[in-house]
């Protein structure tokens, strides 16, 4: 008796991980036709010479083709090329210091936001218009704005050192004290815009942990003499420092797949323009393989930090 | 009484008890009040100024464009900005090809995407850490490192060299709409990866009493799905779909890969500047260029024009945008 009831929950947990396949099978199956199997194509492709013609392509593996050598490809972006390191460069310089912008702007806002006041609602609707307006194409187009360029810079033309980040700027370079970390962060200023717009998400991840927090533990700390600043770091950081690592991640894939981005920019145009596959390939293999790095390096270091409450 | 008492001293009288407490707790309050209001009226002029900016200019003449006198307010108040977009970008016929591909795509995505994350977040089975992982990498993978290849594959589409036989040439998928709706049928489409994780972290905050009761009373697993578990999930499932619908509608990698040869919004707007000049040589017969001003109104108006659709949905659906994410509890 007892074996028959033992055999029924195993037929039962059988049954379950049947449906279970079943229910992601159209994941598994796009997975390795639309994911897998491309992935190492286009790894092999940045080996390879590839000729289009009418009807068909054809892949020659480079080392079999005269004159050339395996990592052709390679050598194509990082010495022919023109452009391709330097925008590599400015791209991850200017991912890694936008993301660090995203992630304490939208804590900041999210923290103020989190607060009791009228309009709350509004302000956060608001704060997530980007989201929804500055996504695919838009972005791009916001970017190349010429007319408000040109505005710009006769507006800075015409109040030329009256603007208060130029005269900081002027008083802290004539320290001399590190100009170019300063020239970031001014750099930064002038663009909180591209910040504000690229934080919607983020702001919304944090306050739905900020709301996770119970009142009482503050109240408990308040009557226990703590100031809000110390309750800020003991109770509200620890408290969301999971979050920080969802959001970094976030931030830095949605850079990496951002339309204004020039060097998939460059890719793309290899690919359509110039339908020379096989450079695009290896150029594309060395954005991902420096994106994938920088993303394991950074989340394993933040992921030491991460206080987990259970 | 003497609550009532407390209640009815002045505030100076009470700021003295409290030896000046008071008084200096009131004007912080204050000032922290003033603060958070500049700060956030601020930024959010910041986010709306170009919106606000770009409406304004799409009633302007030329003329209004090159006077400095007018910034905002038009002296010279036109739709002939509309117009002109309108004839450049086939405004209808791409709003009516982007209302379709978009609506079809995002239902069938996130009709998918339920089900998978469905299956991710209730069934235990062998490997399932495995295939989740193979979720994260399809949200961490930028789609832009297997372009290359997918086009080639559509390009090239063939099924065992079936087409080749029948045929004697493998099909040309490259200006269909085929190849996207065979990879949003299988969660490889745009941000799919997200919506599975979303969906999955809302049916797993869903007690287990329910499912199970279900099972008890002869429930399949596959009705319990249907009729106890799917009304269950609705407002994610709906938040997806916005979110599906929004990001398609302004998608442009996905659209110029796959979808080039229909007219989309998100294709005729990137492409309207370009086409500008020679509009209007259609008219003057002479081709000259167009002054930035005037090219940058008209991309003003245009963007105006496809964004239109989702500012309206984005007002009436606002609530399922914003707490969508919150619902599904993000943790890691």
């Amino acid at each position: 008796m007892k074996k028959k009831a033992k055999h029924k929950v195993v037929g039962l947990e059988k049954r379950k991980a049947i449906a279970g396949y079943l229910f992601i099978s159209p994941f598994i199956l796009g997975f390795l036709v639309f994911m897998i199997k491309p992935f190492f194509q286009s790894l092999y492709m940045s080996f390879c010479d590839v000729e289009v013609g009418a009807a068909k392509f054809e892949l020659h593996f480079l080392p079999t083709v005269e004159n050339k050598g395996l990592f052709d490809n390679f050598y194509y972006a990082f010495r022919t090329d023109p452009d391709f390191v330097r925008l590599l460069t400015e791209e991850l310089t200017r991912m890694v210091i936008y993301s660090l912008a995203i992630i304490v702007f939208s804590f900041f806002i999210s923290l103020i936001l989190n607060q009791k006041f009228g309009g709350r609602a509004l302000v956060r609707a608001v704060f997530f218009l980007p989201v929804i307006l500055s996504s695919g194409v838009m972005l791009g187009l916001e970017s190349d704005n010429q007319l408000m360029d040109q505005i710009a810079q006769s507006v800075e033309e015409a109040t030329a050192g009256v603007s208060i980040t130029d005269g900081l700027q002027t008083i802290l370079r004539t320290t001399g004290v590190g100009v170019r970390a300063f020239e970031k962060v001014f750099e930064l200023i002038n663009n909180i815009y591209d910040v504000a717009l690229a934080s919607g998400i983020q702001i919304i991840i944090f306050l739905s942990g900020l709301q996770t927090i119970p009142r009482s533990m503050y109240e408990a700390a308040e009557i226990e003499g703590c100031t809000a600043w110390e309750s800020l770091w003991k109770i509200t950081f620890p408290s969301i420092s999971s979050l920080f690592l969802v959001n970094w991640i976030y931030t830095v894939v949605d850079f990496c797949m951002r339309s204004d981005n020039q060097v998939i920019d460059k890719i793309q145009t290899f690919m359509l323009s110039l339908q020379n596959y096989g450079v695009s390939s290896a150029m594309s293999w060395i954005y991902f393989i420096i994106v994938i790095a920088f993303i394991g390096i950074t989340s394993l270091l933040l992921s030491k930090g991460v206080y987990y409450y259970d | 009484m003497t609550r009532v008492k407390i209640h009815k001293e002045n505030f100076w009288v009470r700021n003295q008890k409290s030896e000046g407490y008071l008084l200096k707790k009131k004007i912080m309050e204050i000032l922290v009040h003033v603060c958070r209001f500049v700060l956030l009226f601020g930024l959010c002029f910041l986010i709306l100024q170009p919106l606000l900016n770009k409406i304004s200019v799409s009633f302007m003449e030329e003329q209004d464009l090159l006077d400095p006198i007018v910034v905002s307010v038009p002296v010279h108040f036109t739709l002939s900005n509309y117009e002109v977009c309108n004839e450049i970008m086939h405004y209808w016929e791409a709003f009516k090809n982007s209302m379709i591909i978009s609506l079809t795509v995002s239902i069938l995505q996130v009709a998918v995407c339920t089900i998978v994350g469905y299956g991710f977040a209730r069934f235990k089975f062998p490997l399932k850490k495995l295939w989740f992982a193979a979720v994260m990498l399809i949200v961490i993978i930028p789609p832009q490192l297997i372009s290359t290849s997918l086009h080639l594959h559509f390009r090239f589409f063939d099924i065992f060299g079936l087409f080749q036989l029948i045929a004697g040439h493998s099909l040309n998928l490259k200006a269909s709409v085929v190849p996207y709706y065979l990879m949003s049928a299988t969660c490889m489409g745009l941000k799919n990866g997200l919506y599975i994780y979303m969906i999955r972290q809302f049916f797993r905050n869903i007690p287990n009493d329910m499912e199970e009761a279900a099972y008890v009373d002869g429930c399949g697993m596959f009705r319990t799905f249907f009729t106890i578990m799917l009304p269950e999930g609705m407002p994610i499932i709906t938040s997806c779909f916005l979110f599906a619908f929004v990001w398609q509608w302004t998608d442009g990698f996905y659209s110029k890969m796959f979808i080039g040869g229909k007219r989309l919004v998100s294709i005729s707007i990137a492409g309207a500047v370009d086409e500008l000049p020679s509009y209007i040589a259609k008219f003057t017969g002479v081709r000259s260029s167009v002054s930035v001003a005037y090219s940058n109104c008209i991309l003003a108006t245009g963007t105006l024009m496809v964004i239109i659709p989702v500012v309206v949905l984005y007002l009436f659906a606002q609530r399922q945008f914003v707490e969508s994410i919150s619902s599904s509890g993000i943790k890691m």
